[in-house]
């Protein structure tokens, strides 16, 4: 397919959700009404993200996947002369993963409410028009952020994805949604604004914001200590979002809080924005900056993955009380934390572990929180000791396929081989045992140790749920009334990941192939 | 208008040539001004509402009259030989006229039906001259020209804060903004006399080129003289720690009156604090410079925390709200100036403050449109009044959602949230990393606030009465008839098209077919047309803008002055 077709491609992916959001707020078309006002409008949104995601499936399949290196479906326009900001569009190798990921699981989440509304904890539900509205908005913003070459365009971008997911939690959530959804956007907003000025920093510095330009300079534009400056304020800003110990503590609250769909994305989607940022704008923009900040990231982010694995080996044990969306979303601290050390790294093999990672854990806990969800309708609670009870839920023998994906799920995220966990968080560590040129071997050699330990304390706590959520006595399995096991729509939301998770455990060359290549020239290689 | 020194050296020439076409956009709203009074005397009290289209029709032709200005410069009053001008239509006077006459307009639009409580003659006098102070404010050139033009945008607004008879709290708000106001103009005059006593001259440019090189022993009355001025000015902007009267004033006031001095009064004082550092001062910009990033930071905190604790359930705590933000906004647009001083060619970064004002005056002015639309059903102005409007008003708590995102300047407000990345770049080049920092904290604490009353409008409604407005909610009955479900939606669009259309054609287009069912349905009160074009003109302003954020943002880009 010619270059042409693929940015129309790209540029429709991003545009229809847009105005499949507008659409979602009119009252729908006559011939469209469907059966109610709620039908129509969630089937509006199955029908726009099943668009976006053939679209971006379409995207993948023309993608020249010879030179992965090269920005291709690229378009540049000018919009705002007066401070320089293009409309520039593309895809590589880095950003396709990304781009396929979002569309997917937006969809997936789409068709998940279209069969099961969201419905806030307490209290009436709001019209189903905004959530679809809203759901079509965050699809816009994050795929923007991964497909925009601009810097104040890639602000822009994960700037809209703020206010959608604060009204996905504070209105369709449960417990403490609105504390928990103004922490999420405060925390987010002050990390984006302070990303803010480091971008402006390099900007005007370099006088351009355009990422390919600024990319291949690597940085020879930059004095030290601007791109000392610049890499510490974008870090933080990404660092809150991706998020990083110890900036991450929005992150358990809202995803607690947040409704199904709303966690699915959050960890599956936005949480990639920051790590994406870190490898797209930080690493080859500003190298001497990322150099300097490497040894204090890498020690954050082991910290990070002991500190996640402990906070979930705590809420997994029984009579603490555990709920288990907090934990999911406590793992993600630590799932990120080799993203994180996989960036820290500063070689190629850890910024590919690192992107491997990235996907994976979209996949995998994408697919947990849905399972949890899952889990919260059947017994109206997601804490652990409910579910348990004093011997086990017995999930194998009451709902075999809902306990067998489980068991899936947590042995994919704990990083057996053969699953998409695994290669990520290897490849990660690998790269940090020889960590780029200049940086403390000795120093990377702990933190690799660190966060082999890590790996250990993961297992620990994802047995420990699969012993006390899958396994269980008999009486337990044969209670009545029985479990509702795996429905229609669940199977169909639900295989798409779990058959992703087991592909790329395989097939790990697929996407390293489409990595590999642009890592190499982030790196200023060819 | 005539400047002393051009009185002073009118020997040799004994006649002007005036530009009038130049002077036209000030001199409209003042003719205009004459014959609303006058005209105000001969209409019975049934036929008063004739005065307001009078207004708008006069505002809008003051609007027209810029175009033939467009290209070039235009200078009138000028000296006779030396060079001077006290009236000058640049691309910096165009722009900032075009803004307080928007701005007035909106403001006549809105405030169309709130006449009907007020003297109506009075007001749009009043109204009008103001205006046209405000249109002269930017184009004058020399230091009296300039204290004359804010006088007249001021004089006006005293009396229409006041104008509620009989309100207690609309007095006392007069009187506080008048006391404050008239401090401000004799420290202002104190300061230009110094000046004067330096340079020997009161034109802009003259000032400048003498400052700095003036005689030794006068070096500290200049400065003083500076000093004085613009601290006169930083009183009439409500700069912190000068801020106290604004709250008080704004919440006494009629609320159209508070909008227009929330937007056009602080726009004609910015474009005069513009001149004043940009022209005048400029030399002595090491000094100000520093201060004035000072004076930035700390009404933006100041305004920022006002507004954050502002209670839900305080009494006309959505106007309080606006003011405090209102506050923290002036925060913003004086981070450029700060970093004016910087650069060595004056005017580098003054177009980006310009810029910033321009989408401030928009949804402002559109925030401020749909508190009053919601005042006419809630009259205490509460912020809790707010919930639940979605369910009321669909379209306007749309807009006013769109409003105040704009302001916090987040997507989707993205106008809000490229001038402000404007202003945050002015900051980083001028290398004052540390307002740039502070500003970064004030934008994430007004967020709290904008969110909090932007969550509130799509909250559940208070009780179930509310709740059961008809037609707003029928789309939540989940067993209804498909033929009545397609009734339902109609009339609720329909509603929606009467009420406030927003994203006017579209709605608009709606409304039409179902007109019939919405006479059935619109229970609320008929909102008046003034209204709905104010809020609908406002979006669609801000809709256009976040598209093409170029519009405002070119200002921002090279020399302006």
């Amino acid at each position: 397919m010619n270059d042409t077709a693929l940015q129309y491609l790209l540029a429709a992916a991003l545009v229809l959700p847009l105005l499949g959001a507008l659409g979602a707020l009119l009252p729908p078309p006559p011939g469209l009404r469907g059966r109610s006002p709620e039908q129509a409008v969630l089937r509006h949104g199955v029908t726009v993200t099943g668009a976006v995601l053939v679209l971006t499936v379409v995207l993948a399949a023309g993608f020249d996947r010879g030179h992965p290196a090269r920005m291709q479906a690229t378009t540049d326009l000018d919009w705002i002369p007066a401070l320089r900001i293009h409309l520039h569009l593309g895809v590589d190798g880095i950003s396709l993963p990304l781009l396929v990921l979002t569309a997917l699981l937006t969809f997936l989440c789409a068709l998940y409410s279209y069969f099961h509304p969201p419905v806030p904890q307490d209290g009436p539900a709001p019209s189903p028009k905004g959530f679809v509205a809203l759901l079509l908005l965050l699809e816009a913003g994050t795929l923007a952020t991964f497909a925009v070459l601009d810097l104040m365009l890639f602000f822009l971008a994960f700037e809209t994805v703020l206010i959608p997911m604060y009204f996905l939690i504070a209105r369709w959530g449960g417990g403490n949604r609105e504390r928990s959804a103004l922490r999420f956007i405060v925390y987010t907003l002050l990390g984006s604004v302070v990303m803010l000025l480091g971008l402006l920093l390099i900007g005007i510095k370099a006088g351009t914001f355009d990422m390919v330009a600024l990319a291949t300079d690597n940085g020879s534009h930059l004095s030290h200590t601007v791109q000392v400056t610049a890499v510490l304020a974008i870090g933080l800003g990404l660092a809150v979002k991706a998020p990083m110990w110890p900036l991450h503590s929005w992150l358990p609250d809202a995803h607690t809080a947040a409704p199904t769909v709303g966690s699915v994305l959050l960890a599956g989607v936005l949480l990639k924005m920051g790590t994406y940022g870190l490898v797209r704008i930080a690493l080859p923009m500003a190298p001497g900056g990322m150099h300097t900040f490497a040894p204090y990231l890498a020690a954050f982010a082991v910290v990070g993955i002991v500190y996640g694995s402990l906070a979930c080996l705590s809420l997994a044990l029984r009579g603490n009380g555990g709920d288990l969306k907090r934990l999911i979303a406590y793992s993600s601290v630590g799932h990120m934390g080799f993203v994180l050390l996989g960036i820290a790294s500063l070689t190629r093999t850890g910024v590919n572990g690192a992107l491997f990672a990235n996907i994976a854990h979209g996949l995998i806990t994408g697919l947990l929180f849905f399972l949890v969800g899952a889990l919260k309708d059947r017994y109206g609670s997601s804490d652990l000791d409910h579910l348990a009870g004093r011997t086990g839920a017995a999930l194998y023998g009451r709902a075999p396929r809902l306990g067998g994906l489980v068991a899936l799920g947590a042995v994919a995220s704990l990083g057996l081989p053969g699953l998409a966990g695994f290669w990520g968080e290897m490849l990660a560590m690998f790269g940090a045992f020889e960590p780029g040129a200049g940086l403390s071997r000795p120093a990377y050699v702990t933190f690799t140790a660190v966060a082999a330990f890590g790996t250990l304390l993961t297992a620990a706590y994802l047995l420990t749920v699969v012993r006390r959520v899958c396994m269980g006595d008999r009486d337990t399995a044969t209670a009545q009334p029985a479990l509702a096991d795996i429905r229609g729509y669940e199977f169909a939301a639900w295989t798409p990941l779990a058959a992703l998770t087991v592909l790329a455990g395989l097939w790990p060359a697929a996407l390293l192939g489409l990595t590999d290549p642009a890592v190499r020239s982030l790196f200023g290689g060819s | 208008m005539t400047g002393p020194g051009a009185v002073a050296l009118a020997a040799p020439q004994l006649t002007q040539s005036v530009d009038w076409t130049a002077l036209a956009p000030a001199v409209i709203p003042a003719a205009l001004a004459v014959v609303v009074l006058v005209a105000d005397l001969f209409l019975p009290p049934r036929r008063k509402q004739v005065l307001t289209w009078i207004t708008v029709a006069g505002l809008a032709l003051a609007l027209l009259s810029l175009i033939p200005l467009r290209a070039g410069r235009h200078a009138t009053f000028c000296l006779a030989h030396a060079a001077g001008c006290s009236y000058t239509a640049d691309r910096f006077t165009l722009v900032l006229q075009v803004l307080v006459l928007g701005g007035a307009l909106l403001t006549a639009l809105l405030s169309a039906h709130a006449v009907e409580e007020l003297p109506a003659g009075e007001f749009w006098f009043l109204l009008l001259s103001s205006a046209c102070g405000a249109a002269l404010l930017p184009a004058s050139r020399d230091l009296i020209t300039l204290i004359v033009a804010l006088e007249v945008t001021t004089l006006p607004s005293f009396a229409l804060v006041g104008l509620r008879r009989g309100d207690r709290m609309s007095s006392e708000a007069a009187l506080k903004f008048f006391l404050t106001s008239v401090t401000a103009t004799a420290v202002s005059l104190l300061g230009i006399s110094f000046v004067y006593a330096a340079t020997g001259s009161l034109h802009m440019d003259t000032v400048a080129a003498h400052l700095g090189s003036e005689p030794g022993q006068l070096h500290t009355l200049a400065k003083a003289g500076a000093a004085l001025t613009l601290v006169g000015f930083a009183f009439k902007l409500a700069v912190a720690p000068f801020h106290f009267w604004v709250p008080d004033t704004y919440a006494g006031a009629p609320l159209p009156v508070a909008a227009y001095l929330s937007v056009v009064g602080k726009a004609a004082g910015f474009s005069g604090l513009i001149l004043l550092t940009a022209l005048a001062f400029h030399p002595y910009a090491s000094t100000w410079g520093p201060a004035m990033g000072v004076l930035a930071a700390l009404t933006m905190s100041v305004g920022n925390v006002g507004a954050l604790r502002q209670r839900p359930d305080a009494e006309r705590g959505a106007v309080r709200l606006l003011a405090w933000s209102s506050i923290g906004q002036a925060g913003y647009l004086l981070v450029p100036l700060a970093a004016e001083s910087a650069h060595r060619a004056p005017g580098r970064h003054v177009g980006t403050t310009v810029a910033y004002a321009l989408m401030y005056a928009v949804v402002n002015l559109g925030a401020f449109a749909v508190a009053a639309l919601v005042s006419r059903t809630a009259p205490q102005g509460r912020l809790t009044d707010y919930r639940g409007l979605y369910a009321r008003r669909p379209a306007a708590a749309l807009a006013l959602a769109f409003f105040l995102l704009c302001l916090a300047g987040l997507p989707p407000g993205v106008i809000g949230l490229f001038a402000k990345v404007a202003v945050f770049s002015t900051a980083v080049d001028a290398q004052h990393g540390w307002l740039a920092v502070i500003m970064a904290v004030n934008v994430v604490i007004a967020l709290v606030y904008y969110l909090r009353w932007t969550a509130l409008l799509f909250g559940r409604p208070e009780g179930a009465a509310e709740g059961a407005v008809p037609g707003a909610r029928a789309d939540a009955l989940p067993g209804a008839r498909p033929g009545a479900q397609a009734d339902a939606s109609g009339a609720r669009s329909g509603a929606l098209g009467a009420q406030a259309g927003t994203s006017g054609a579209q709605v608009g287009a709606l409304a039409e077919p179902a007109s019939l069912a919405a006479d059935g349905a619109a229970v609320a009160v008929r909102t008046p047309f003034g209204l709905t074009a104010a809020i609908a003109l406002a979006a669609v302003g801000g809709l256009v803008l976040s598209g093409a954020p170029q519009i405002v943002l070119r200002y921002a880009q090279g020399v302006l002055l």
